[in-house]
């Protein structure tokens, strides 16, 4: 049936892989699985945009986005959010090079633009709810309030890991192990980043423009 | 990603990857400013025309962002990323996509109709 | 003490929580509290608790997580049947004059308990069970990918499963229907804690078969044995890849439209409220994009294993091969496409309804190619009747029809007839038991001995196999009818005497399909008691043709000694059919991951997080949430995640197994 089976018995065939294989353990599989898992994340996004766009106009007599959203605001938190990507992107080297210092200083000032995106983020949720365009108002300022807070939340826990990858780096000096946690960590970053795109075109842009 | 990883045995793909980097992060930085500028200084007449290019641009944008900080690209994990990344863009556009198409279309035929006056008709 | 206090410490839970006034969930209660001190008791007795905890729920071993979640599963599918049997008496009494013995209340928590079970604590459980058990070793791997997040993901699903079975004696469980639809499902119209229940375990279970599946993508991808290309990977590993891979691509919706539901009820947001410009059908349009895909997260496994038993039970290479990879590949894209046939009532136009009717019709296209590939398999092939090969033809004559119901179905017009009807619900229950609990069985008859090293009883094995497939067709036949006649689905008392026989006769379907259930317990009772006769010391009880039979039964912790070279997509019938000789020396020191408690602590937290929000008791829940984080950080800390098993105990084992084993025979 296969070209295999007329080769006569016991020809010369390995049966087996001796040697050096990584084959045996994850540790290889890590990035790849990280990436599904951001494919993952990225679709929760997807429906949380769903969700958005189909009642991005269900106002309910409440606020609309020209009168709530304060651009320069916004621009000042993206601006922040894509520099503590490019600072982010400045460490990686400096892991690859085995290099422990210049790294968790690259990671320390990208965990301080974090840090200070998450609080403009809190400073303009909390304004918003003082003026009375919290969450409850209207199924707009709901979606609004999830999409944006989910991003935030995860922003969160990004600083969380920054926090525990510089105490790691401190413990453990640049092992593989701690290379792979770092490269796994900045795609988390910079995927938080293309999410972020996302929400100040569709969110902010757009909902002022119409 | 993985560009990472070899990076250490294979000085030129870093070499390689990190102007790919640089150029990336021009691109990142000018894609942003035009839509911030565009809608802040309404510069264009037509909100609709201005709606178009941010959402473009926005497209663009991450495209460059996956390409040159996320290094994906046909190599690396055999092709395997760079599959799972369109998988997930066609799945983002059918549930992003599919769930406004079919939502406009519940909204439009299940709005309240005006009943008919039947006193009239007595 | 005083209510103020109370409500900060115990939340809503009060003494009027707890169902004393119900006679049927306290007799319910007193034999769980029986049984479980009954096992707690042995346990403690025996002294097994140690060699549990080390040896299971520890475990990172993939063959070990697989069997604990196929014993997770059987023992949600006697609460789940329980559930159907009481749905079926209920039905088959409450006629006329005669209420039942149910009132409308617990009859809504019943069909919804039974409905979320079946799907999430049942028929997901023993997928992932058993691509778990048998991917790992059918792909020539020691492992998964990522076996901690495997303990982890078995344990956040029993956490999800102890929530919704606690629902049953403190509280209630939702009244909602199995997918809890907006607007029924917020708060205005269910302001106890049934949707909360449901919400919390379906939420925590969510996050462990997500995470569940993309262990087992990477895995595939990864860990391949040399060799083995995609086009040489067997069809079940392929199918488990695609049923994973869409699992990915679905659950995310789920836990998005759980989480608004969830914030509609604790925050008081408005997206699926009748007001503030709330859009209950948006509900509805996520969940089924999770649940339409869904269906086939479960069937597409369930074809693979028809596929495995076909081919080693006709003596034949499977027919058409890669048409079945590529069907299986457009099943799993087409599956995205089809969403909306749940509501085409709901008010889509025809432009919407054409598309997704047709899309729906489509596939059926790469099913039936399916179908045709198993037949011509079988054709001309040296076919051995044996039980999963009986289940197997059971399977396809049940299933077809289940489908042409369904492509009735998806022709718009029908449907607005059809809709929510009880015809509805026979073609789903045609499709599901017909198609993955079918297949299901099949997968734990054929790979049993793999696991266990002993056959299961095959007396009791057809008993449970005619029970099923009769008490099948008895049970559904009639539903089917009364459905076209236009009974709809959740009622709990009928006015019409004439229906009355048909539920009867179904009811006497549902005690056969009883037998057939107790029959696999028997066959499994009975096959420990005879495990001399039914002994497999060759490690391949059935000429198999794939590398999980290459190995022992039950396989050594390492799975191979030295990883295999694959050269056919039949792997180990070509190594039978070229005189393949195990190796008797060269091993090499194994690495393997190390077991860790941390999988059951964080399920554990997330149980009492569970818990705690459904009952308003917001410190402890603040206190596990914290406590999660804690845990979750604290074990990144743990570096010390793997070892190695030294080559002369390799060899030690293999010396002792290699004479039993089983060489081109």
């Amino acid at each position: 049936m296969t070209d295999h089976a007329l080769e006569p018995r016991g020809a010369a065939v390995t049966w087996h892989h001796v040697g050096d294989d990584a084959h045996d353990h994850g540790a290889n599989a890590t990035v790849l699985g990280f990436w599904i898992y951001l494919m993952s994340d990225a679709l929760i996004f997807a429906s949380l945009f769903a969700m958005f766009g189909v009642v991005s106009t269900a106002y309910a007599g409440g606020p609309v986005p020209r009168e709530i959203f304060d651009l320069p605001l916004v621009a000042l938190n993206t601006a922040l959010l894509l520099a503590s990507s490019i600072t982010f992107g400045q460490a990686i080297p400096h892991i690859e090079a085995g290099r422990v210092a210049p790294t968790r200083f690259w990671l320390a000032i990208t965990g301080l633009l974090g840090l200070a995106f998450v609080g403009v983020e809190l400073f303009e949720f909390s304004h918003l709810i003082a003026e009375g365009a919290g969450p409850q108002r209207s199924a707009f300022l709901s979606a609004f309030f999830t999409l944006v807070g989910t991003h935030g939340a995860h922003v969160t826990v990004g600083l969380i890991w920054i926090a525990t990858m510089l105490v790691q780096l401190g413990r453990h000096g640049p092992s593989g192990e701690m290379k792979r946690r770092i490269v796994c960590l900045s795609m988390f970053w910079h995927f938080l980043d293309i999410i972020w795109i996302g929400v100040f075109t569709f969110v902010y842009l757009y909902g002022v423009l119409r | 990603m993985s560009a990472h990883l070899h990076a250490e045995h294979d000085v030129h793909a870093s070499g390689h990857s990190r102007r790919g980097y640089r150029i990336g992060v021009a691109l990142a930085i000018i894609l942003t400013v035009i839509p911030f500028w565009l809608v802040m200084s309404g510069a264009l007449p037509d909100p609709g025309v201005t709606a178009a290019i941010i959402f473009a641009l926005a497209l663009v944008q991450i495209i460059v962002h996956v390409v040159s900080f996320l290094h994906l690209d046909t190599r690396s994990e055999g092709g395997w990323t760079l599959l799972a990344f369109l998988f997930t863009a066609v799945i983002v556009v059918v549930t992003i996509g599919g769930s406004i198409w079919v939502m406009y279309h519940l909204n439009t035929n299940m709005m309240p109709m005006p009943m008919p006056d039947r006193s009239v008709a007595q | 003490m005083t209510d103020a206090v109370s409500k900060t410490i115990f939340g809503r839970l009060g003494w009027e929580s707890f169902p004393i006034h119900e006679p049927i969930l306290l007799g319910t209660f007193a034999v769980v509290v029986l049984l479980g001190l009954v096992i707690v008791g042995a346990t403690t007795y025996f002294r097994l608790w140690g060699y549990l905890w080390k040896e299971w729920f520890t475990s990172v071993d993939h063959k070990k997580i697989g069997i604990m979640y196929i014993i997770l599963a059987i023992i949600m599918l006697l609460r789940g049947f329980a559930d159907a049997l009481m749905m079926r008496a209920q039905q088959a009494i409450a006629f006329g004059a005669n209420e039942g013995y149910l009132n409308s209340h617990h009859y809504d928590q019943i069909f919804t308990a039974h409905g979320t079970i079946m799907i999430f604590f049942v028929a997901i459980p023993l997928v992932v069970g058993i691509v778990n058990f048998v991917m790992p070793l059918q792909i020539g791997a020691r492992d998964v990918a990522f076996p901690f997040l495997n303990n982890l993901s078995f344990w956040l699903t029993v956490a999800g499963a102890i929530l919704t079975m606690v629902s049953l004696f403190v509280g209630e469980f939702a009244r909602t229907g199995w997918l809890s639809y907006a607007p029924l499902a917020g708060l205005a119209y269910s302001p106890d804690t049934g949707v909360d229940y449901y919400l919390w375990s379906l939420q925590i279970a969510g996050v462990g078969t997500t995470l569940s599946a993309i262990n087992m993508v990477a895995t595939v991808i990864k860990m391949r044995a040399p060799g083995m290309t995609m086009m040489k990977m067997p069809v079940f590993s392929w199918t488990a890849l695609c049923s994973n891979v869409l699992a990915i691509a679905i659950f995310p919706a789920l836990t998005a439209a759980f989480f608004l539901l969830m914030l509609d009820r604790y925050v008081g947001t408005a997206f699926f409220t009748n007001d503030l410009g709330g859009a209950p059908m948006m509900y509805w349009n996520m969940v089924w994009i999770w649940g339409h895909p869904e269906v086939y997260v479960l069937v597409l496994p369930a074809f693979g294993i028809y596929s495995e038993i076909t081919s080693t039970f006709s003596g034949k290479r499977l027919f058409g091969y890669s048409s079945m990879v590529y069907a299986t590949v457009v099943i799993t894209i087409l599956a995205y496409l089809v969403w909306l046939h749940h509501f085409f009532t709901m008010g889509a136009g025809p432009s919407v309804n054409s598309f997704f009717g047709i899309a729906t019709m489509v596939i059926s296209i790469p099913t039936g190619a399916k179908i045709f590939n198993w037949l011509f398999t079988m054709y001309r092939g040296n076919i051995r009747f044996e039980l999963p090969m009986m289940w197997v033809v059971a399977f396809m004559i049940t299933f077809v029809v289940g489908g042409m119901t369904g492509v009735l179905l998806a022709i718009p017009p029908a449907d607005f007839v059809l809709h929510n009807s009880l015809f509805l619900v026979a073609h789903f229950h045609n499709t599901i038991i017909g198609g993955v609990v079918f297949g299901l069985f099949a997968a734990m008859v054929y790979w049993f001995p793999k696991a266990f090293g002993f056959k299961l009883d095959p007396f009791w094995g057809k008993v449970a196999f005619w029970g099923w497939v009769i008490g099948y067709w008895v049970a559904w036949t009639p539903i089917y009818v009364v459905g076209l006649m236009g009974t709809v689905r959740r009622v709990h008392h009928f006015d019409d005497p004439s229906l009355q026989p048909y539920f009867i006769v179904a009811a006497v379907g549902g005690v056969i399909i009883l037998v057939g259930i107790l029959g696999f317990v028997m066959s499994i009772v009975m096959g420990f008691v005879k495990r001399e006769q039914l002994r497999d010391t060759t490690g391949d009880p059935w000429d198999g043709r794939t590398l999980e039979w290459s190995t022992s039964s039950p396989p050594p912790p390492y799975n191979f000694a030295l990883t295999p070279v694959v050269h056919d997509l039949d792997a180990w019938y070509d190594m039978k059919a070229r005189g393949y000789e195990r190796p008797a020396d060269g091993f090499r020191p194994i690495h393997m991951p190390r077991n860790t408690g941390a999988g059951v602590i964080l399920a554990g937290l997330a149980l009492v997080l569970g818990f705690a929000m459904v009952w308003y008791m917001w410190w402890l829940a603040a206190l596990s949430f914290v406590g999660l984080l804690v845990v979750a950080v604290g074990h990144t800390f743990n570096f010390k995640r793997d070892f190695f098993i030294p080559a002369g105990d390799v060899a030690a084992t293999e010396a002792k197994r290699r004479p039993l084993l089983g060489v081109g025979a």
